[in-house]
């Protein structure tokens, strides 16, 4: 016992030691970089990284709010978390000049609606979230949102969506073809009722476990992001990932320079060592996204480029961001999402 | 008594139920630790056998984090576990053995309070309170968050056997000379043993289990098994989870088949 | 409450009273400073004004409250009527809580029983056996709870095999699911405490029944029930009060499709609503409403005690 307590005394202190000289502070999601990577970046630049963990945007948004901004150094953050964000005053600046690389980022994620100029942030990896399905039930044409929201028979009553407002609402504003944060007062009334409609279709909500239920079968369409459509693919499910005519919604996460982050010195160094190609491709073959950087092709797995699930065919709709509302319209999207699952 | 025709101590039908109860604990572990073993990346497509996944535990490129979140997990159940148990059997003998005072249903309620508030209510509160303290977070808040929230899961099953108990047997024992402290820990603690195990074995199975609260008060570079885990939920399911899971069965097996042995071997000599 | 059940019988005494203060310190200390402080603190949140995507601003409002009680419609412009959304969800929380723990009882007191009266080696061996497979994740041993009910999974496959149904059983996503999960989420939280409690009982009491002709279930009702009480009501609290706020397990199987108090209050804190005196407000009456009824029943008791 006596043992035990003492190992815990100094396990906490070692963890207590946050503002030590070289070292580096990344808040990420778990398993969404390679350790050997990370491992190259303390080699290189002699640098301790201690990395720490959330599960979902909102979570890592909660943590900074509740007080943990100003013990971290860089985050990982979807596009429009990356908004929310720099609202909030949660990010620094990165100022001209800075960062050696900013120069590697692909043209058309240099200036990118959520971070315009790229001011706090540089891509990580991006990819799109729209829907699969499974083909030995269902083999006419799925190239529209009417299989999540007014599907054939054969598909009613097993649709899993993902439980998650965000991916839910703008997929349903896309399906109408209204603006994702519209304040029209009849197009929000359309909109509840069309989901209170489309509701007696769905079997479930679920994110955890969104690629499993396309797996196993239980569900026959799930909402999903495109790499989880493409894994469960591999793992033997016959399904096919559709890019809807009406469009489909297109995410980025992006690493964001923390405000009052402890090392912001060496923050800076670890986003510029992920914008060489050879390593930002190192993350790409090990999460299967696409990252945003120029050059990365010569070290990519040959396989990544051939998947379905990153080449829309010529005549899919367009991928759009989620957007953020304003307050107002947001808590009238609250209210809906509620009815939707009261 | 050999008159009788029945054993009053045996109900048809409970052995029946005993059994159905385990079959339902144990069933959904038995496909766990059938897909450890499937060659697939998938947990729910059976590809055939292969080792793949217990390899990938040891040397994957995750290992050392799920190791170290494994060691975290063991060390603060265990810790967390025993002071709450303390704290329970402490306030459970003041609470039924120490007469009728003013404070005494206020302390009952503070002590279920941690059942009554949601996880995620005490998780970002406790949060802002570290922070409002300036309580660095690391293995120890973990720790005292754990401790808080499992004293009430030790204390019901504890009170639960010490009501059951006459206090007539302490009275007995200070009747003949013994302190009230022996009174204590000679007659009464013995007595409480099973309240006292399963207040313990409770508590470490909630602490063990904790999502929630440990994934706001866990600081920088500090993981617990089901942080690691729901984390991994991001990137899907993979079978090393279950190889993993597998693994720590297999711990918890030998472990109380070693305890069980060892307290045989006692009682022989 | 169980305190309140623990106040009653002959079982309490004042040996210990001088020793109280000490005995109860460290609980104190703990929970004043761990629970009481941050509770407070969410106490004083609901009360204050929203801030836009989580956090509050320090002006007094009962904007939280409000929400609650008051509908005023899709665009928060009419009149106030009554909100029956959260009441309802309330509602539909208790109601699958209570169906848990009703079948943890049902389940869980026979075995405890059995556990109790097997030979005292065998006990903590068999209490171990009923906790062993807590060791396992909660989400991992959902996810293949799960995999077992689905409509093609081994126990459909079993019940239509064996001829018991020519259909599967539609069990995943349905109410039923719901409360299997939280069955299995909180099962040795029932059978722990009564074990302890019937570990205890003396059955001199039985035989003295069944020598004055007590058939063996009125034994079990009047006589066996009683005196193991403190335990079953442990058993109780410790599966239903947590279940109240529990999401994981019912999300999984029950499908989410509608809201728990625990995945609405979640919802303020870790989803886009980003409410929090919202969720602190919810929070509260979750509280109180769970302590009104441990208070009501812990009356009752008394008066059936007294």
């Amino acid at each position: 016992m006596k043992k035990l307590i003492t190992t815990a005394a100094a396990l906490a202190l070692t963890a207590g030691m946050a503002s030590a000289e070289g070292k580096l502070v990344v808040y990420h999601w778990f398993e969404y970089i390679p350790q050997e990577l990370l491992d190259k970046f303390s080699e290189e630049h002699d640098v301790e990284v201690v990395m720490d963990t959330y599960d979902s945007n909102e979570a890592l948004l909660a943590s900074l709010k509740a007080g943990a901004i100003g013990t971290y150094d860089v985050a990982v953050p979807g596009d429009y978390m990356v908004q929310i964000m720099a609202q909030e005053g949660l990010l620094d600046t990165i100022e001209d000049g800075e960062l050696a690389n900013k120069g590697n980022i692909q043209p058309e994620w240099a200036d990118p609606s959520f971070d315009p100029g790229r001011t706090h942030s540089i891509p990580y990896q991006w990819g799109s979230t729209s829907f699969a399905v499974n083909r030995d039930d269902f083999d006419g044409p799925i190239d529209t949102t009417d299989i999540l929201f007014n599907p054939p028979a054969a598909l009613s009553g097993k649709i899993n969506m993902l439980d998650s407002q965000g991916e839910v609402m703008a997929m349903a504003a896309l399906h109408m073809g209204i603006p994702q944060c519209s304040t029209d007062r009849e197009q929000l009334k359309a909109l509840n009722a069309m989901l209170q409609e489309a509701k007696q279709h769905w079997a479930s909500f679920n994110s955890d476990t969104a690629k499993e239920v396309l797996v196993s079968g239980d569900a026959s369409v799930g909402q999903i992001y495109d790499g989880f459509a493409a894994k469960a693919r591999q793992e033997g499910a016959n399904i096919e990932y559709a890019f809807p005519k009406q469009g489909y919604i297109v995410w980025m996460d992006n690493v964001v320079l923390l405000k009052d982050a402890p090392n912001r010195e060496n923050a800076l160094k670890f986003m510029d060592f992920l914008l060489e190609p050879e390593n930002i491709a190192a993350v790409t073959n090990y999460a299967r996204y696409v990252s945003g950087v120029e050059g990365v092709g010569p070290f990519l797995d040959p396989e990544l480029a051939k998947q379905p699930e990153s080449n829309p065919p010529a005549d899919a709709g367009k991928g759009v961001f989620i957007e953020v509302c304003d307050q107002q319209t947001q808590e009238v999207y609250d209210q809906i999402w509620t009815n939707l699952k009261k | 008594m050999a008159s009788k025709k029945y054993d009053l101590r045996v109900y048809p039908g409970f052995r029946g139920i005993t059994l159905l109860c385990l079959v339902i604990l144990y069933a959904p572990l038995i496909v766990v630790m059938v897909y450890s073993f499937n060659a697939s990346p998938s947990i729910t497509n059976w590809e055939g056998l292969s080792l793949r996944w217990y390899a990938d535990v040891f040397t994957g490129p995750e290992s050392a984090k799920f190791k170290s979140a494994a060691r975290n997990s063991f060390v603060i159940a265990l810790i967390a576990a025993t002071v709450a148990t303390t704290i329970a059997t402490l306030s459970a003998t003041a609470i039924l053995r120490g007469g009728k005072f003013r404070l005494r249903m206020v302390s009952f309620g503070l002590i279920s309070l941690p059942l009554m508030v949601p996880e995620i209510v005490t998780a970002v509160a406790t949060l802002i309170f570290f922070n409002a303290i300036g309580f660095d977070r690391g293995l120890l808040t973990i720790l005292l968050a754990h401790i808080a929230f499992c004293i009430p899961f030790a204390y019901l099953p504890i009170s639960a056997r010490m009501q059951g108990i006459e206090s007539t047997y302490e009275q007995a024992a200070m009747d003949l000379y013994a302190t009230r402290r022996q009174a204590f820990t000679r007659v009464l603690l013995p007595l409480m043993a099973p309240g006292i195990v399963s207040g313990f074995i409770l508590a470490f199975i909630v602490s063990l289990d904790d999502f929630i609260i440990t994934n706001f008060v866990k600081g920088a570079g500090v993981e617990t098994l089901p942080t690691a885990i729901f984390g991994a939920v991001k990137q899907g399911i993979k079978p090393n989870i279950m190889a993993i899971s597998t693994m720590l069965l297999g711990v918890s097996v030998v472990m109380v088949t070693l305890s069980w042995l060892i307290s045989r071997k006692d009682r022989k000599t | 409450m169980a305190g309140g059940a623990a106040t009653g019988g002959s079982s309490t005494s004042d040996t210990y009273a001088e020793a109280r203060t000490w005995l109860l310190l460290p609980a104190w200390v703990t929970l004043g400073i761990l629970v009481l402080a941050p509770v407070a603190i969410m106490l004083v949140y609901s009360f204050l004004t929203k801030e836009f995507r989580g956090g509050v601003i320090w002006e007094f409002s009962l904007g939280a409250y409000d929400q609650f009680f008051c509908s005023r419609g899709l665009f928060g412009d009419e009149p106030c009527s009554i909100e029956w959304t959260y009441i309802q969800i309330f509602w539909r929380s208790i109601w699958q809580a209570g169906a848990a723990t009703l079948l943890s009882l049902v389940i869980g007191f026979p075995t405890a029983y059995f556990i109790a009266t097997r030979p005292p080696r065998q006990r903590t061996l068999w209490v171990f056996l009923v906790t062993i497979p807590y060791w396992v994740n909660l989400l991992i041993r959902t996810v293949s709870m799960k995999f077992l009910l689905r409509d093609e999974g081994p126990l459909n496959d079993f019940l239509t095999g064996i001829g018991l149904l020519n259909e599967p059983l539609a069990i995943v996503n349905t109410n039923f699911a719901v409360q299997l999960g939280l069955f299995y989420s909180y099962l040795p939280f029932m059978v722990l405490p009564i074990y302890a409690a019937v570990e205890r009982y003396n059955f001199a009491l039985s035989e003295a029944a069944s020598d004055l002709y007590a058939p063996r279930w009125t034994v079990l009702r009047r006589i066996l029930l009683p005196s193991v009480k403190p335990g079953i009501v442990a058993g109780c609290i410790l599966v239903f009060v947590p279940s109240l706020g529990s999401f994981l397990a019912p999300d999984l199987l029950g499908g989410a499709r509608n809201f728990m108090i625990g995945s609405l209050i979640e919802e303020q804190f870790k989803g886009n609503a980003g409410n929090w005196p919202f969720g602190a407000a919810a929070s509260m009456i979750l509280l109180t409403m769970v302590l009104i009824i441990l208070l009501i029943f812990a009356r009752q008791q008394a008066k059936a005690e007294s």
